[in-house]
């Protein structure tokens, strides 16, 4: 421990690359989020597609995420549509991974001497992807700053080996290292940089633009009929032979197959913002969503990265 | 002897898992040992949320020696035989005894089983209990097998006595068992050895860990209320909270801090439900104000600060949940102030059930089945209509979407703010009771008519789709609507029948089939207050058995009576004229009801009878008209003498056909006088 730097981050994104520097030294692959609109980082395939099968895998990387009901205008001091996440995986888990955890919140500046940093139950399910998992919430001084999971099953497949997945919710934890009680007020480069900005100046206008549009404006028909489209594209994809005409390869398309799957979840997490989903329409849709994620993680495991003998 | 020690160290157990675990360790690893044959005088199990321990004292050292004789086939007996029962004895064929019996030759087998030590019984029984262990939900974890609770990182295994302490040798899943431990994970990681309980206990206690979880509690709870007590202050008592914080640490630190004044506007409910769901903190009520003012918290470890920086971390963390409540509840009241119509009109979007239409749908008709109600309660009509329009109306504010457990009582601090009368109010909060068996019945008119127009609705929509109960499933909590209804009906004494409201309910509900799953419930009910099954029956048997006021009204009396030793002998007497009365219309092919004549009695007890049955018919009618069961029963019991002296003295079975007839026709008129206050053939005994 004695290599981490001691030293306090003085903005949100020192806080991000302290990570992803600890997690390189760690031996991670540090790859980069996802170019599509996700609900959390689990949604990338680095950890969705990657905890299956038997390959070993340690990923770490930075994930926009959106989650359309949780927007407040940019008002609410810890509450946003679009926020990060930090994602790690390490397949097998390796049995240090609570202290390699520890450490990560070491490297970006909490004091293990000063806070209570506790383990507390929380299993994790994911009914969209048909996975779920055992772990807890880990909290620093009562705030929920990581959660912390060993995956059981993904997309209806049983992990073996198991993979360990830590989610750091990055403003929150920021927030609370930076000593600011309001995330727009969070400092995002160096407060003593040439041109200081702070999380408002890059975000707080989109939160706005987006609240309004989730909330009110967005085109539930439209909505509608892009998520049938997905659906169908997805199934489309997957029922294609495997054996491609062109390339006289075997190409199975697991992942272009997994994209129309994590476009439909997003469309679906808009309509529910949109309030148009009623109760039991809801898992309608849910299972539908799972329907494809199972079909994809299927269609992985066939496949080399899926473990499947080349 | 020798005694056992036994920790399983684990990543972090969750809290309401613990105290099961470590009863099922003790049970599983004691009932082990004693099935191979040792014995022990105690054993105490711990846990706290990094390991569960086991500590077996006064452990025998070895099972008893077992010798056996087994007699076997004749040495004549086919060779597969005698195969079979040297496999079966474990002995090989030389080691037979061959011994003279009356039928011949016979061969015997001597099974010696020498007793085991101690340690190679819990070297078999420990790894045993480990990989079939009953957690509620378990997990593998990396590359390996095994299921434990969460990733299982060493066992400690020794066996001690005066002479010193050795380790159990054994190895689950590639964990070997050893001497060692760990404290408390931030305090004193660093491994421990131990040599018996009394080390381990003694230095887990200096390495920050209080292995038992009820001096845990203790210390929390006592630290806390003395802390609150200080201050003039009470800390809210909540065991489960307590029981849960006590599994969260192995070393309690009690920290209280306070809840900024933006807040304590907040209903009190409000506070509590999100410092307990969120934070797990205590709330701290100031008497003087009867308002939350502070909160407990409690850490896992001591700091050089004392705390100061885990409790304003925390005090932060409760800011901000407690700002998001804020939110939720100002927006709500902008919106309760204008009456709450928004809400309403949302829930025309909500599926209630996809055949049962939306949340609108089904307060349309609760509002309607309220006004027929309200009368019959003694509720005003207009009031139960606008109470079950709102009543629901909190489903569709911010807070009661962030805490469903608030629902109802969210209504209700929404219905004042929106200006409705106070009996409205009250029936957004209660007319979701009574919920359980224990939970109180509403009385105030407008929540009972609101109460139960909600669950009738609830219970002829489902009869009418045909999503009855069956068996073990009851996903729409259909029983617990239906006894709801019945404890509202009868605690309020409600004289209605009920038919009359199931007809008003949901359109195509089959009345009597709803009303019979009603007296099945009603029969659990009267059950546990000491009504057999067969009073209810009798009493089901009578007309108006949809009164349920009415019904248990005559179930408490009859069951009374049929106790009395008056009422065993007269249903004694009811039953041999009942007995022999059927058999002679079985025989005869008619019904004698009627026409016994007093001119042709011949003997003086069969002419008190005639006068007996005049007498209590002219007491029980009158009796019956103005329900006065008690008074009925005693009347009846009057005919125990006649009826009892009728049988000693008359034969029913006269030469006379004539005279015959007429003692039918007169224990008719027994069946006829009693069966106006219950059907006595349905009762035992």
């Amino acid at each position: 421990m004695s290599v981490v730097e001691k030293s306090k981050p003085r903005s949100f994104q020192e806080i991000i690359l302290r990570l992803q520097a600890y997690w390189a030294a760690k031996g991670c692959a540090v790859v980069q989020p996802y170019d599509m609109e996700v609900g959390a980082g689990t949604f990338h395939p680095a950890t969705t597609l990657r905890s299956l099968g038997s390959n070993p895998w340690a990923a770490a990387y930075v994930q926009p995420s959106r989650r359309p009901t949780d927007g407040r205008y940019g008002e609410n001091p810890n509450r946003l549509q679009h926020y990060y996440q930090y994602q790690v995986l390490i397949k097998p888990s390796p049995p240090d991974l609570q202290e390699l955890y520890l450490g990560s919140l070491e490297a970006i500046g909490v004091d293990m001497d000063l806070h209570d940093i506790r383990f507390v139950e929380d299993d994790w399910e994911s009914p969209t992807l048909g996975a779920w998992g055992l772990g807890w919430e880990v909290w620093c001084d009562g705030m929920e700053v990581s959660q912390f999971t060993y995956f059981q099953q993904v997309g209806g497949h049983d992990c073996k080996p198991v993979s360990g997945e830590l989610t750091y919710g990055l403003e929150r934890l920021a927030m609370y290292i930076l000593g600011v009680d309001h995330v727009m007020d969070m400092p995002y480069n160096d407060p003593d940089a040439l041109i200081p900005l702070s999380y408002g100046d890059v975000f707080k206008q989109t939160e706005q633009e987006y609240s309004r549009w989730n909330f009110d404006i967005a085109d539930t028909d439209m909505l509608l009929k892009h998520f049938e489209d997905a659906e169908a594209e997805c199934q489309r994809i997957l029922d294609a032979p495997a054996d491609d005409p062109k390339t006289g390869r075997r190409i199975i398309m697991a992942h272009p197959a997994y994209d129309q799957c994590i476009k439909a979840s997003h469309l679906f997490n808009l309509l529910d913002a949109r309030g148009v989903i009623s109760v039991t329409e809801r898992q309608a849709y849910i299972g539908r969503v799972r329907a494809l994620a199972k079909a994809c993680a299927d269609a992985f495991v066939q496949t080399e990265a899926g473990g499947a003998a080349a | 002897m020798a005694d056992l020690l036994l920790e399983l160290f684990s990543e972090e157990i969750p809290a309401r898992m613990q105290k099961r675990a470590s009863e099922d360790l003790k049970k599983l690893v004691t009932d082990g040992l004693v099935e191979a044959g040792l014995t022990y005088e105690s054993a105490g199990a711990f846990v706290t949320p990094r390991r569960l321990a086991l500590s077996v004292v006064g452990l025998t050292d070895r099972s008893p020696d077992l010798r056996e004789e087994r007699k076997g086939p004749r040495v004549d007996a086919p060779e597969k035989a005698i195969e079979g029962f040297c496999r079966g004895a474990g002995v090989s064929r030389d080691q037979l005894d061959v011994r003279d019996e009356k039928k011949g030759q016979v061969y015997f087998a001597l099974i010696e089983k020498p007793g085991r030590a101690a340690a190679d019984i819990i070297a078999e029984v420990v790894p045993n209990v480990v990989r079939n262990f009953p957690w509620p939900k378990s997990m593998r974890w990396g590359s390996g097998q095994l299921r434990w609770v969460r990733p299982l990182h060493s066992i400690l295994c020794i066996l001690h006595d005066a002479e010193g302490a050795e380790v159990v040798p054994f190895d689950v899943d590639g964990i070997a068992a050893g001497n060692t431990t760990r404290g408390h994970r931030f305090h004193a990681p660093d491994v421990i050895k131990v040599n018996s309980f009394d080390d381990y206990a003694g230095k887990l206690a200096a390495a920050h860990v209080v292995l038992d979880s009820a001096s845990r509690a203790d210390t929390i709870w006592n630290d806390a209320t003395n802390g609150a007590f200080a201050q003039g202050l009470d800390v809210v008592e909540d065991k489960g909270l307590l029981a849960e914080v006590s599994g969260l640490v192995e070393w309690p630190v009690v920290l209280m801090g306070d809840i900024a004044e933006d807040f304590l506007g907040l209903p009190p409910e409000v506070l509590q439900t999100s410092m307990k769901e969120h934070q797990k903190f205590f709330s701290v009520r100031n008497p003087k104000t009867d308002r939350i003012e502070k909160f407990v918290t409690v850490a896992n470890r001591e700091t050089a600060d004392n705390g100061v920086t885990i409790l304003a971390g925390n005090q932060k963390v409760l800011f901000a949940r407690l700002s998001d409540a804020k939110f939720f509840w100002e927006n709500d009241l902008r919106i309760a102030e204008t009456g709450g119509l928004q809400w309403v009109e949302k829930l025309q979007n909500v599926t209630f059930h996809n055949k049962l239409g939306s949340q609108a749908d089904r307060i349309e008709r609760i509002a309607a089945l309220a006004r027929e109600i309200a009368p019959v309660v003694g509720a005003d009509a207009d009031e139960a209509e606008e109470a079950a329009r709102f009543a629901k109306a909190d489903l569709s504010s911010e807070m009661v979407y962030e805490f469903p457990e608030l629902q109802g009582l969210m209504g209700r601090y929404y219905a004042a703010a929106a200006g409705k009368p106070d009996a409205v109010a009250a029936a957004a909060q209660e007319h979701y009771s009574p919920l359980g068996p224990s939970d109180d019945v509403p009385s105030a008119p407008v929540s009972v008519a609101v109460a139960l127009a909600d669950k009738i609705d609830t219970l002829t929509g489902f009869w009418a789709i045909d999503e009855k109960p069956t068996g073990s499933k009851d996903p729409f909590a259909l029983r617990r609507a239906a006894l709801g209804v019945i404890r509202l009906v009868l605690e309020n004494g409600v004289r209605v029948n009920a038919s009359d409201w199931f007809s008003k309910g949901y359109k195509g509900v089959d009345v009597a089939d709803l009303l019979s799953f009603f007296h099945d419930r009603l029969k659990v009910y009267l059950r546990d207050q000491g009504i057999s099954h067969d009073v209810i029956d009798a009493c089901l048997a009578m007309p108006n058995n949809d009164d349920f006021t009415l019904l248990v009204k005559r179930a408490e009396a009859l069951q009374g009576f049929v106790k009395s030793e008056d009422g065993t002998n007269l249903l004694q007497g009811y039953k041999r004229a009942n007995n022999i009365l059927s058999q002679a219309e079985a025989k005869d092919g008619v019904e004698y009801s009627y026409g016994a004549d007093v001119k042709y009695a011949d003997s003086d007890e069969e002419r008190a009878l005639f006068a007996a049955l005049d007498t209590t018919e002219g007491a029980i009618t009158p009796a019956m008209e103005a329900e006065d069961f008690g008074a009925a029963m005693t009347a009846m019991a009057s005919l125990r003498g006649p009826i009892d002296g009728f049988f000693e003295a008359v034969q029913v079975n006269a030469d006379s056909e004539v005279v015959r007839r007429n003692r039918l026709n007169l224990l008719s008129r027994i069946r006829t006088v009693m069966g106006q206050v219950a059907d006595f053939s349905k009762i035992e005994g």
